[in-house]
């Protein structure tokens, strides 16, 4: 390579007085962070295929198989019998958010041992802000994700109300948020990739089965009260009851206020777990592991 | 002003002591050359000064912005080339720069302008359309050379940045960087184990097991520990016991 002389364009470049970072620069930066997002997730077209696909099978295969062995009462928000297709659909689109929520977990892990984590975490910006806007970069690609398996839902008979799919983003998103931060906890404690097999045993099944997904929590709680008592304290059920009821056009107060409460407390572990002074990435110093 | 002012810094893996008090600062528009060999603590000072990890002993300033209590400021003055690879290989050339300039606030047109002035710089012009995968160890070296230009730091820290590249991608990736010295005034910190990458005119910190043993310029730091050149001045500092550090006023 020749050491061709500097384009006057970029000459200059000292003395540089820094502009104080403003809203724009913010909103740049979080543009950026979901830009990538989206870009990584359309090059692996895997990724994107496999997020289908796995919901789906449990629609057109498991749902079609158990509906006649678990009958559905009429609970809230049906106001009528339903199709255990529907029923199970809220379910269906947490499990999205749930795998998606782990998977950006696993590219935190991945960057990180890749290095490409290091590019983030020496932006200039507020690491916290660095972080939160990284969730919403994998929340937007989740919600993309949800939608589309809403629309071959659709195709398949099971509709909601159409102001439902208005009303659930917000639920979505809100759970979303809470599943981000969660795999973003997770991240931060987890020091291998290899380590990902875990977190599916201990995170994402155990989530996703004690919860009302695929079957309503009073069936539980005859068949089993400690796993009732299970179910009520995994995070996972009140984000499937907030967006079943969001599609009805109803807002489970309980729910939000748990949903929004565990988004808080994960968001903050993980400002606190990345944190290079306090958190847990100071203690993978201490083992000689890389930030 | 230093460029970098590093005082009295500490630091340790658990009971593994990796840097012991080490100071030394780099004037603005110099190039110096942290000497070591594998295991002398460059990463370990690397990711104390990019905050990767926490000073907990001594402080780290750049441009007088202490890296732990203002790291924002710090951070924005200092472009930083990482010893790992750290492009993301799915995405382009173009989409991996403009990634970084969003994470420096930087976007739309401004970043497209410096990407495409900086491409040029490093001989890259016409590849921004390919895919990171595509590149070569050499060419990845210089995309993320031109990363940590985006945002126009006033320092810049390579980390073993010639590792693994043939014997031309050395000389020309260098030659770059100590032109950037020259024309545009930037502060380098360029550590390596690679002794020839020094020159006479280049200022060296050399580290031994987390100690500095020496500190300088070529000229003295050769002096001063009774050697003929700067390699048997390396040779000497980094594998010979010394009695304490060889201190050489700039």
């Amino acid at each position: 390579m020749s050491a061709p002389a500097m384009p006057e364009k970029v000459a200059g470049i000292i003395p540089v007085k820094f502009e104080k970072f403003g809203l724009r620069h913010y909103l740049i930066c979080l543009k950026g962070l979901v830009l990538r997002e989206c870009l990584r997730f359309l090059h692996q077209r895997e990724r994107f295929i496999s997020s289908l696909v796995r919901p789906l099978i449990w629609l057109f295969i498991f749902a079609a198989g158990f509906r006649q062995v678990l009958g559905v009462s009429i609970i809230p928000p049906y106001k009528t019998y339903v199709l255990y297709e529907v029923y199970i659909t809220p379910g269906l689109c947490g499990m999205i958010l749930l795998f998606s929520g782990m998977q950006s977990s696993l590219s935190m892990v991945y960057d990180r041992e890749m290095g490409n984590m290091r590019t983030l975490l020496v932006s200039p910006f507020p690491r916290w802000f660095l972080l939160v806007s990284k969730m919403l970069a994998g929340v937007s690609v989740s919600i993309a994700q949800v939608y589309a398996f809403l629309i071959v839902a659709w195709f398949w008979g099971v509709k909601a109300p159409p102001i439902g799919y208005l009303m659930v983003l917000p639920a979505l998103f809100l759970s979303g948020m809470m599943l981000c931060a969660l795999g973003m906890l997770l991240s931060s404690m987890i020091k291998q990739l290899e380590n990902f097999a875990g977190i599916m045993n201990f995170v994402i099944f155990p989530g996703y089965f004690a919860s009302p997904a695929l079957y309503p929590l009073w069936r539980i709680q005859e068949a089993s009260p400690l796993l009732y008592k299970i179910c009520l304290a995994n995070p996972f059920t009140y984000a499937v009851e907030l967006i079943r009821f969001a599609f009805y056009g109803q807002i489970n107060w309980l729910s939000l206020g748990v949903v929004a409460g565990c988004t808080l407390l994960f968001l903050a572990a993980a400002i606190i777990a990345y944190d290079p002074s306090r958190g847990l990435m100071t203690r993978k110093q201490d083992t000689g592991g890389n930030a | 002003m230093a460029a970098l002012d590093v005082a009295g810094v500490s630091h340790s893996y658990g009971p593994k002591r990796a840097l012991n008090d080490v100071s030394f600062s780099i004037a603005p528009a110099t190039f110096t050359v942290l000497l070591g060999l594998n295991g002398a603590g460059k990463t370990t000072l690397f990711s104390l000064i990019s905050h990767l990890y926490d000073t907990r002993g001594g402080s780290i300033r750049i441009f007088g912005h202490d890296v732990s209590r203002a790291s924002g400021e710090a951070l924005r003055r200092v472009g930083i080339v990482f010893q790992a690879r750290t492009l993301d290989l799915d995405l382009s050339v173009h989409q991996n720069l403009s990634y970084h300039a969003a994470l420096h606030g930087i976007g739309g047109r401004e970043a497209r302008q410096r990407i495409a002035a900086l491409l040029d710089i490093v001989d890259m012009q016409g590849r921004q359309h390919d895919k990171a995968r595509s590149l070569s160890g050499g060419q990845i070296r210089r995309i993320e050379i031109a990363r940590a230009l985006l945002h126009r730091p006033s320092l810049l820290l390579l980390d073993e940045a010639t590792v693994g590249l043939d014997i031309q991608s050395r000389a020309g990736i260098l030659a770059t960087i100590r032109k950037l010295v020259e024309t545009e005034g930037i502060g380098v910190l360029w550590a390596t184990h690679l002794i020839d990458e020094v020159e006479d005119g280049d200022h060296v910190v050399v580290l031994r097991q987390g100690e500095l043993v020496a500190k300088g310029k070529v000229a003295d730091v050769v002096r001063t520990s009774g050697a003929g050149s700067i390699r048997d001045a390396f040779s000497r500092l980094s594998r010979i016991e010394t009695a304490g550090i060889a201190e050489i006023s700039p």
